[in-house]
């Protein structure tokens, strides 16, 4: 077995390693307030925001799109940000959790989480937040769903059964499975809000 | 007491904190640490025959790179046995980096640390392992088969076998009037927190100190474990546990190659290093659950009686047995359930395979056995043409016989003593709830409607709460706040809301005035760890014995101050004052300044602190110390609570599923659960924890399971493939409780974090059998095995229940069968 010497000293950036990408100036505007970042391209919404500006309120599952955990709102529309580059969001508005309240200003979507028990460890839950968010307005701006009794309707506004939120929720795992009372939660909101 | 806070469905109080993504987990810590990520094996069996790593010391940006020869002294030694228990024939562990050999796909080889991940990950890229493959063992029948072999030193690859046994199980099954053998298959699956492992790691170069943040189920476990593989002192290491995002059973193995790795790259490099697990390195190099292959073989009577019961489990444990055999013994133990077996007679084979470590998922080795025992329950039924719930119910254990001695010993190496239940009732809440007497009626509607659908049963009992101990610390400041500390960790149980709620009942405070931390080596270092649903009985009491402590020290000392007898004082809203008084000046007195008194001061910092000086309180004997001999200053109370042996929660679960009659589709319609935890401290918490209990049992018996290429590839790790349930998939839970206090513990509690779990595949199963009318013994089933098995059914290679709903029942009650249905292929 070959033996590495370890530790040591970093080595000075050579091309073809690290340093050779260039970067795009970047802007954001994270839960109201401006950023300014220089990226390479590659970097997603959620490495640029956890990363590059030390935002964590959004969290990472899996990195590959597939449990919800990262979704944020970018321009009031729902995204997994490790899917999104940093780069085509440029001047974006991107909300996080932590943009949808405060510990003692609760959003209404947060209070109901809160009375609804809709969480255990809370790792999914800033996704599930952003997530029933955006949700909420595609179902106002009259978007069905797969359990729409009639997809042709675009028009008028969704009444969110709990099938419907089920379904409309179905991209953010919620591995403790509060699931019951997510669904709870967010049908509190949704009749309080029309 | 103005309002009792046991009991109370308080709203959890980290909530405010995580909703609004304040959450702090591994990954959000550490900003500016140098990363570690790893170099795993591709292979599930290969000798490792060069490493060359100089590529990777090219890369710009990385600061060191280790394999295992240069892991220091016993770094370097094999990991841990956690739990030696008698039965390891062969107790084989890995190494923090491989040695010379990997025995699964994702064994970390080698580690690189960088100035970020990215880099090290480049880096990883660019080193070169030669191996030397070997033939792989994948699955229990190729372990069974032993023709290759996982470890040289575990013939047959065998790493622990065990035979139990209460009465004669052989005798009582060949005089039994019938007999049935069912041969089932239990797949495997996986914790998968949301969450993955991840560990911070600092060391303080002057103070010589090593602090390391890690998303593990035990504080104190790893920080023992990592002072004994790093040679340090106790007391110069600490672990911190932050928020945790999910647990499940995963996070209690300890410690991991990856923490002890990173732990000696910090100290080596005098840096904060940092590693965080992404998804697909969860998937192959955490740990996995549940694989298990089991034949049971039944002996009853006319009346369904049990008479013998004799079986066999083939526990797949994967390649290494860092922690013991706790999966196979609680499947072994926990099938007994709330059934009185005589006679009984159990073994396992713990076998080695080549894919990833097995230990601990929520259930923890009781779903498989839960499913042993519903299964041949079911069938005994199905045999005698007898209804489900009567041959459960003449087979309890009644509330009479309790304190029950199941007559085995559990994994704790105590004997299984139920300490109370009461079974019947818990059946009968559990039809009444579902709707078990008319359930024949609704299948009759639905036929009619061509729907085709089935009810399930499943009940279990779960010993909760094992030893050997949690401590408590509280303690009251001079400002009224009460700080309340506790060495197990936390995974989303609401902990600090629960624990908050006993100490301001023991105490008398208001609930806003107490604050818990924990999994905190430097707050409370004695301590076990969050497993065996078993926070809430040993650290809930441990916390109710401490805040004992401190609330009678308050009364000695408010009873001299006011001159009373400190029995004749109540403790309300952090007032001290003398029972029925109301309170008035000189009657009483906060605890606040209770506990200003019982620290003497030199100094008066502040107004308050006054009091408590040599010229604050002139009553003071001048020829008394002021610290009383025997007394201790400060306002604090530490106790430790170590039950002789577990306490057994129980619950019985009811499911109603529609299965569709082209596409083989599996609905729940509804689910139903009857819990037994003891007195609840809060209805809520618990409700939650049985609901998620109930998710992963739902994932379980229809959607998770984890496959292996005979290569040992596992094919499906990524959320996509491996299928979890998501809102779409979970129904909604109906539940009712049934709260018998444990009788072995101050609080009379009993666990809840795995009950929802334990239960549903074998209801589930029981369900879609009861729609189908063939068989189901093999879990979790897709609607593609389903459709199998329609087809095998048709065919005529898998029979009909002899009662079962689609033949209208009435078949000979006499009949006695061997000819056990054995599982088709397709079924596997
Ligand atoms: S982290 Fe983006 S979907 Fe999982
Ligand atoms: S609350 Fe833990 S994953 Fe959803």
């Amino acid at each position: 077995m070959a033996t590495p010497a370890a530790p040591l000293p970093p080595r000075p950036a050579h091309p073809g390693a690290a340093g050779r990408v260039e970067t795009v100036p970047v802007r954001l505007r994270v839960d109201g307030v401006d950023r300014e970042l220089d990226l390479d391209p590659r970097v997603s919404v959620l490495d640029a925001l956890r990363d590059r500006l030390g935002v964590t309120s959004v969290k990472k599952g899996c990195d590959h799109g597939q449990c919800g955990a990262c979704t944020v709102l970018a321009d009031g529309r729902r995204i997994l940000s490790c899917l999104a580059l940093a780069a085509s969001y440029d001047g974006a508005e991107v909300t996080t959790s932590a943009g949808l309240g405060a510990p003692d200003r609760l959003g209404d979507l947060q209070e109901a989480f809160v009375a609804r028990d809709a969480l255990q460890c809370g790792y999914c839950t800033p996704g599930q937040i952003c997530s029933a968010e955006g949700m909420l307005a595609e179902a106002r701006a009259g978007m069905p769903s797969h359990v729409s009794p009639d997809v042709r309707d675009v028009d008028s506004p969704v009444e969110l059964t709990d099938d419907e939120i089920r379904e409309r929720m179905s991209g953010n795992l919620c591995r403790c499975g509060a699931y019951v009372n997510i669904v709870a939660a967010i049908g509190d909101v949704a009749r309080a809000r029309s | 007491m103005t309002t009792k806070m046991f009991g109370a469905p308080v709203a959890r109080r980290e909530d405010p904190r995580l909703v609004t993504g304040g959450g702090h987990y591994l990954d959000d810590l550490g900003a500016g640490a140098l990363e570690a990520a790893f170099v795993r094996s591709p292979h599930a069996h290969a000798r490792i025959v060069d490493i060359d790593v100089s590529g990777a010391l090219d890369v710009a940006g990385v600061v060191a790179v280790w394999t295992h020869e240069d892991l220091p002294g016993r770094a370097g030694d094999p990991l841990p046995l956690l739990i030696p228990h008698p039965s390891i024939v062969s107790g084989v562990t890995g190494y923090a980096l491989a040695r010379d050999e990997v025995n699964h796909v994702g064994e970390p080889v080698a580690m690189v640390v960088a100035t970020d991940r990215y880099v090290a990950e480049d880096a990883c890229a660019a080193i070169r392992v030669d191996y030397e493959f070997l033939p792989a063992v994948v699955g229990v029948a190729a372990a069974r088969d032993g023709a290759d072999l996982v470890h040289p030193d575990a013939p047959g690859n065998v790493g622990a076998q065990l035979v139990q046994e209460v009465g004669d199980a052989v005798a009582a099954l060949e005089s039994a009037p019938h007999r049935l053998t069912l041969d089932l298959d239990f797949q495997r699956s996986a914790c998968m927190p949301m969450e993955g492992k991840g560990v911070l790691a600092s060391w303080d170069t002057d103070a010589g100190h090593l602090t390391v943040h890690s998303s593990t189920q035990t504080a104190s476990g790893v920080r023992a474990a990592l002072a004994a593989k790093l040679d340090l002192p106790l007391a110069r290491v600490d672990v911190v546990v932050p928020d945790v995002g999910g647990g499940f059973g995963v996070k209690i193995n300890h410690p991991w190659p990856e923490e002890v790795c990173v732990s000696a790259a910090a100290i080596r490099l005098g840096r904060k290093v940092k590693w965080v697990e992404d998804r697909r390195e969860h998937f192959v190099s955490s740990a996995h659950e549940r694989g298990q292959l089991q034949r049971a073989t039944v002996g009853f009577d006319d009346e369904g009686r049990i008479l013998g019961l004799d079986v066999t489990l083939w526990h797949d444990h994967g390649a290494y047995l860092p922690y013991g055999v706790i999966v196979p013994m609680n499947s072994a133990v926990q099938l007994v359930g709330p059934y009185k077996l005589r006679n009984y007679r159990v073994e396992y084979v713990s076998l080695y395979t080549n894919t990833v470590i097995v230990t601990p998922y929520r259930g923890a080795g009781r779903p498989q056995g839960v499913f042993v025992m519903e299964r041949t329950v079911d069938a005994i039924a199905d045999a005698l043409g007898l209804d489900r719930t009567l041959v459960r119910e003449r087979n309890f254990i009644t509330p009479d016989e309790m304190p029950y001695d199941v007559g085995l010993l559990f994994q704790d190496g105590r004997p299984t003593v139920y300490d109370s239940g009461d079974f019947p009732a818990s059946l009968a809440k559990l039809k009444a709830l579902v709707g078990w007497d008319e359930f024949e009626a609704y299948r009759e509607q639905a036929r009619a409607q061509g729907r085709r659908v089935g009810l399930g049963i499943g009940c279990y009992v779960e010993g909760t709460g094992v030893g050997p101990y949690e401590g408590g610390h509280v303690q009251i400041e001079t400002s009224g706040r009460v700080n309340v500390a506790t060495g197990l960790t936390t995974q989303g149980q609401g902990h600090e809301t629960v624990f908050a709620q006993i100490v301001a009942d023991e105490l008398g405070v208001r609930v806003e005035d107490v604050h818990v931390t924990t999994g905190d080596t430097r707050r409370m270092g004695y301590s076990v760890g969050t497993f065996a649903s078993r926070a809430a009985v040993m650290s809930g009491n441990a916390i109710a014995l401490a805040a004992r402590r401190a609330r009678e020290k308050a009364l000695r000392i408010a009873g001299d101050v006011l001159e009373v007898d400190p029995r004749d004082l109540e403790i309300v809203d952090g007032v001290v004052s003398v029972r029925g008084s109301g309170g008035g000046p000189g009657s009483s007195i906060p605890l606040a300044t209770v506990a200003v008194l019982s620290n003497p001061l030199r100094y008066a910092f502040d107004e308050s602190a006054k009091a408590a000086t040599q010229f604050g309180s002139p009553t003071t004997d001048p020829d008394a110390p002021p610290v009383a001999r025997g007394e201790e200053p400060g306002l604090e109370g530490k106790d430790f609570y170590s039950p002789p042996r577990a306490t057994f929660a129980n619950g019985m679960h009811a499911v109603i599923v529609e299965t569709d009659p082209d596409t083989a589709d599996i609905r729940i319609l509804r689910y139903c659960v009857v819990h037994d935890c003891g007195n609840m401290i809060n209805p809520t918490i618990v409700e939650g924890q049985v609901h998620g209990g109930v998710a992963q049992g739902v994932g379980g018996a229809l959607y998770e399971k984890l496959v292996y290429d005979p290569s040992g590839q596992l094919l499906n790790a990524s959320f996509m493939d491996f299928l979890m349930p998501f809102a779409s998939e979970v129904p909604h839970i109906e539940t009712d409780h049934l709260e018998t206090p444990s009788p072995l513990n101050p609080l009379g509690i009993k666990g809840a974090g795995e009950a929802g779990t334990i239960p549903a595949s074998a209801a589930i199963a029981s369900a879609i059998e009861d729609a189908e009318g063939f068989p189901i013994h093999a879990m979790p089933i897709s609607p593609y095995d389903l459709w199998e098995l329609r087809r095998a059914h048709a065919a005529g290679d898998l029979p009909s229940l002899r009662h079962g709903a689609r033949d209208g029942g009435g078949a000979d009650a006499s009949a006695t069968s061997d000819a056990a249905p054995d599982v088709p292929e397709g079924q596997r």
